[in-house]
């Protein structure tokens, strides 16, 4: 079997959008993406990330190349090659900004010396590992065809000579005003460090560095390239040797390879990333994934933005949530105490139905989820209290336009919205949107103050946020399925603004 | 090189962030006013006062040390304003002659490094001259300290060494640098040398003839090449350049700093004159650690006020050591609001090291003053001012830690008196369980009236005078929340109507009192 793509069973990868999905900033994916690609920017792995396959094949397909990833001997080999083709490639850009040849020939010796290492490792790893995936499967035995070959070879021995020569040289330049003249180095001493020592007293405090980064602006100007002439008649047997071998080995790097090379981060990236949270004691699964599901829940399901923010803190684990829709449920409605955690309530939701949908392993023990078409978001933002009116017409609009584009298929998160509009409007409004999402039948959280909410119809059910007044400090709290309780308008408004006597005392710390 | 004359152990920082709230504060105890009477039309000293004023200090030890030296300062006010001149000149030579950057090359960057150094190096000595001059009339640690290190670090041995080197930075002979072939054939490793010809006579340069070199004459129009052999000249100096720039720089840190902390101090000279000449009180108070409860005074009394109208101001006496809550109650404009400034005021002076507006003053410090004052602008934002101000307490919440202190000025009025007094109480109650130390201004006697119940020795109630013919003094006394707020005082002055009889104070209190309803 012929290998095409690692993404992809039919190699036909999903054409990838640039734009980040706009329910993205709500749901805290953008963080979770940004924390995932953070170190990979050069691959440009955030389409991969912004663009969900809808078809279950690739899904599965996805989800054995993961498992396989998951353990180390794979990943190590993954990991330490693609190091090193990054190095090849930044080299062979190098070259392509260069004018001077032995400044051009220099560089790609370099980037041929790395990439033979980065190939002829890869596949001494993967011939030693037990792969499960169809994908890894099929790629290895690519691999090792090529590693056979005799221009793979020639490459390599030729290389290693060659270096050697070059690095024994050594010389002195004399800079004066409009000239300058080489010769051999002849064991002259360092004037530097008496420079700095009698200057040493008046160096204190935290002062800027005057240290210039002259690399930044390196390649090679005619005066260097004039030095290096110079230096190549002083010590003239190495370069031409450099000449031969890069007459004979023109494009070194093999097309497949290159390809793999990127695909495959978008794994390893993401492997990496949930491997800190699993540190922390928290669990992943592959989820059951249906396009309508009459059932979807999870078991110990947590914020994945979240876990990634305290991973590396002192900040106590993150608390795991379950829930469990049965037909005809299809909105959960959180309400009560503000503690933190009914927002992450909401986003965990959200993001573990794309997370899904992307093939990938997602936060909790144990998953059923359902196969969005598209996912909506509605979160209150506090920063346009200066205009109210203006906002709220906003608001409205947009949530009409969703709903207009909305399918059964298609997933709500609302959190908090008509906070800053006053109570009576706002329950006003939430009554009038919830029975349109039931109407559509579309699969819904909705996080609100307004819990009569949760006593709609059939298939709303009600989750509460709980606290524990032995133990304040615990910022995330269970969200545990029973009905909502009702208050009083001054004490409503200040439970939603977290201004009561316990509220008050939980947020100042002691 | 260390100033040090805000805190006995390190530089005050410029860029430390303004705690939050503090717009609030400054508009609530009118503190512009203060920051313009201590700047006299200086903006970098008014920059400098509002910054050192709004980050008070937490620590008993170090107001101290500030007080001692501003003792010194108002004991020798010519001798420090002249010293602050000193960092001036510095500053203005160094905009005239370098327009406030050495350039981006490394060669650019010494000889401007050295040029400066030399300029700074006589400043230096006169300061030094200073110093030898008048240390004798200064009491405080910080001054003897400061006066102490300049004398012991500017040794002329050492500032004859210092320019002795910055002549031979000059290279004049050329630039001798060794190198090596990195990756890609680049030249690496560029090592500025110690030319060996100084050691040779003609006879060994005729003998030791050396290797073969070969030698390069740049074309006189060739711009490219010059900059490039400058560069490369730029590599073998680069790190002798950073070491003369960053000692330029160290010594002028050094002035910006001294200009930045006696800038404090000028303040505090103008802020004392001013006082002075109004015949006002001032005193430097006794702190007391965070964690006590300390608030007594004699005749304290608003000193943005006076500054205001330039003329003394209605003062108070206090007693309220051992109290964590103060409810003040009483007559309208009876003086509770500038009773409740010059509390705030005179917190916060303490806090810098400042002396305070009062015959005598002790308090204990807070990790943090916070105001909520109640706000007339907002009464048109359509979610209602109640909750504006139980959002804008709730940010105050946000910053709160154990030992801070609140002022509120009736605060969650802005509903009926039986759900304002249901907030008032669940705010104050958990804050004071929380440790944080509250003043509050209200008309909620409910809620006034619910901690009065309770007894509890660490509550004080004071009230607004007013005498038995309604005429007020301004002046507060220790007495019990009564049912009315003195409306119908108000609304009889206004209105000019004959007062009601005691029965219908009530339904007159009501009317009056439930003003914005949701």
């Amino acid at each position: 079997m012929k290998f095409l793509s690692i993404l992809s069973p039919d190699g036909n990868v999903q054409r990838c959008t640039a734009e980040e999905p706009t329910f993205f900033g709500d749901l805290n994916l953008d963080q979770v993406v940004d924390a995932i690609t953070a170190s990979k920017q050069e691959y440009n792995l955030k389409p991969f990330f912004y663009t969900i396959p809808h078809d279950q094949e690739t899904i599965h397909y996805r989800q054995q190349i993961m498992q396989d990833l998951e353990k180390a001997p794979a990943m190590t080999s993954i990991q330490s090659f693609a190091e090193r083709m990054a190095v090849v490639r930044r080299y062979l850009s190098l070259i392509e900004r260069l004018d001077f040849e032995y400044h051009r020939k220099g560089w790609f010796l370099e980037a041929a010396r790395v990439y033979c290492d980065a190939v002829a490792d890869l596949a001494r790893n993967l011939s030693r590992t037990d792969l499960r995936s169809r994908g890894l499967r099929i790629f290895r035995k690519y691999l090792e065809d090529y590693l056979g070959s005799h221009e793979f070879d020639s490459l390599k021995r030729e290389a290693q000579t060659l270096k050697a020569a070059l690095s024994k040289v050594r010389y002195c330049v004399i800079l004066k005003s409009g000239k300058f003249s080489v010769r051999r180095y002849e064991g002259e001493e360092d004037y530097t460090a008496e420079i700095e020592m009698v200057f040493e007293k008046f160096r204190q405090g935290a002062v800027k560095d005057y240290l210039v980064d002259l690399k930044e602006t390196a390649g090679m100007n005619h005066i260097e390239a004039k030095i290096l002439e110079f230096v190549t008649r002083l010590f003239p047997e190495p370069f031409a040797a450099l000449d031969r071998f890069c007459s004979k080995h023109g494009e070194f790097v093999d097309e497949v390879i290159r390809t793999f090379d990127r695909e495959v981060q978008f794994y390893v990236s993401y492997l990496e990333f949930i491997a800190r949270i699993r540190r922390k004691g928290l669990p992943f699964c592959y989820p059951q994934v249906r396009a309508s599901s009459p059932e979807v829940f999870v078991r110990d399901g947590f914020d994945l933005a979240l876990a990634h923010a305290s991973a590396d803190s002192q900040r106590p684990v993150v608390v795991c949530n379950d829930f469990h829709l049965r037909a005809p449920e299809r909105i959960l409605v959180v309400s009560g105490p503000n503690q933190g955690g009914k927002t992450t309530f909401a986003r965990m939701f959200g993001q573990l139905h794309y997370l899904a949908a992307l093939g990938c392993p997602v936060p909790g023990r144990e998953a059923c989820l359902s196969l969005p078409d598209q996912i909506f978001t509605h979160f209150e933002r506090q920063e346009d209290i200066h205009n109210l009116r203006s906002k709220l017409q906003d608001d409205l609009v947009r949530i009409h336009q969703s709903l207009t584009r909305a399918t059964p298929h298609s997933l709500f998160i609302l959190n908090e919205i008509f906070a800053s509009t006053t109570l009576d409007d706002a329950v006003f409004l939430s009554r009038q949107i919830a029975h349109r999402i039931m109407a559509l039948n579309a699969l819904c959280v909705w996080v609100t103050f307004v819990d009569e909410l949760s006593r709609l119809s059939e298939k709303t059910i009600s989750m509460v946020s709980t606290v524990d007044p032995q133990n304040p400090a615990i910022r995330t709290f269970k969200i545990i399925r029973k009905p909502a309780d009702g208050m009083a308008y001054a004490l409503s408004l200040i439970q939603k603004h977290r201004m009561t006597y316990e509220n008050i005392k939980e947020r100042i710390q002691p | 090189m260390k100033v040090w004359l805000l805190y006995p152990d390190r530089d005050f920082d410029p860029n430390q962030p303004l705690p939050p709230h503090v717009d609030d504060l400054v508009q609530d105890l009118e503190l512009n006013t203060l920051f313009k009477t201590m700047a006299l039309g200086d903006r970098f000293v008014f920059d400098v006062v509002r910054r050192v004023v709004l980050l008070g200090l937490e620590d008993v030890e170090c107001i101290r040390y500030r007080q001692n030296i501003l003792r010194d300062c108002l004991k020798n006010a010519q001798v420090v304003r002249q010293i602050y001149e000193l960092p001036i000149q510095a500053l203005a030579s160094k905009r005239r002659l370098w327009l406030g950057m050495f350039g981006k090359y490394p060669s650019s960057i010494l000889s401007g490094a050295r040029g400066m150094l030399k300029v700074y190096l006589e400043l230096l000595k006169s300061l030094r001259k200073a110093a030898d001059t008048h240390a004798d009339q200064f009491e405080s640690e910080g001054f003897r300290r400061f006066f102490g290190m300049i004398h012991e670090e500017l040794n002329d041995e050492y500032l004859a060494t210092v320019e002795h080197h910055l002549k031979v930075l000059e290279f004049n002979g050329g630039t001798l640098v060794s190198a090596e072939l990195g990756r890609g054939n680049e030249g690496t490793n560029y090592v500025l040398r110690k030319p060996k010809e100084e050691d040779r006579n003609w006879l060994e340069r005729i003998l030791f003839k050396r290797s073969s070199a070969y030698s390069y004459t740049l074309h006189p129009r060739d711009d490219q090449g010059a900059r490039a052999l400058g560069r490369l000249r730029d590599r073998s100096l680069n790190q002798a350049a950073n070491a003369v720039a960053q000692a330029a720089e160290h010594v002028e840190n050094f002035f910006k700093v001294m200009r930045r902390e006696l800038a404090f101090y000028i303040g505090c000279l103008n802020l004392a004159a001013a006082l002075h000449r109004l015949h006002a009180p001032m005193t430097f108070p006794e702190p007391a650690p965070p964690a006590e409860r300390r608030l007594s005074a004699q005749g304290l009394y608003d000193a943005t006020l006076a500054l205001t109208m330039q003329r003394k101001a209605v003062s108070n006496d206090m007693a309220a050591d051992g109290k964590d809550l103060l409810i003040i109650t009483g007559a309208n404009q009876g003086g509770k609001t500038t009773f409740l400034r010059s509390v705030g005021l005179a917190q916060v002076m303490m806090q810098c090291g400042l002396f305070v507006p009062a015959r005598s003053f002790s308090a204990n410090l807070c990790r943090g003053l916070f105001s909520h004052f109640k706000r007339e602008e907002d009464a048109s934002m359509k979610s209602g001012k109640l909750e504006e101000e139980v959002v804008r307490m709730s940010t105050i919440v946000d910053a709160l830690k154990p030992h801070a202190m609140v002022l509120f000025n009736e605060s969650f009025a802005a509903t009926n008196e039986h759900e304002g007094s249901e907030i008032a109480r669940q705010v104050v109650r958990a804050l004071l369980e929380r440790s944080v130390k509250v003043l509050f201004v209200t008309h909620l006697h409910a809620f006034a009236r619910g901690f009065f119940d309770k007894q509890t020795k660490n509550i004080l109630f004071l009230r607004a005078e007013r005498r038995p013919d309604g005429t007020r003094t301004f002046k507060l006394f220790q007495g019990a929340p009564l049912s009315t707020s003195y409306g119908p005082d108000l609304y009889q002055r206004i209105f000019g109507t004959p007062k009601v009889p005691d029965n219908e104070q009530e339904t007159l209190r009501t009317r009056n009192g439930s003003r914005l309803h949701r």
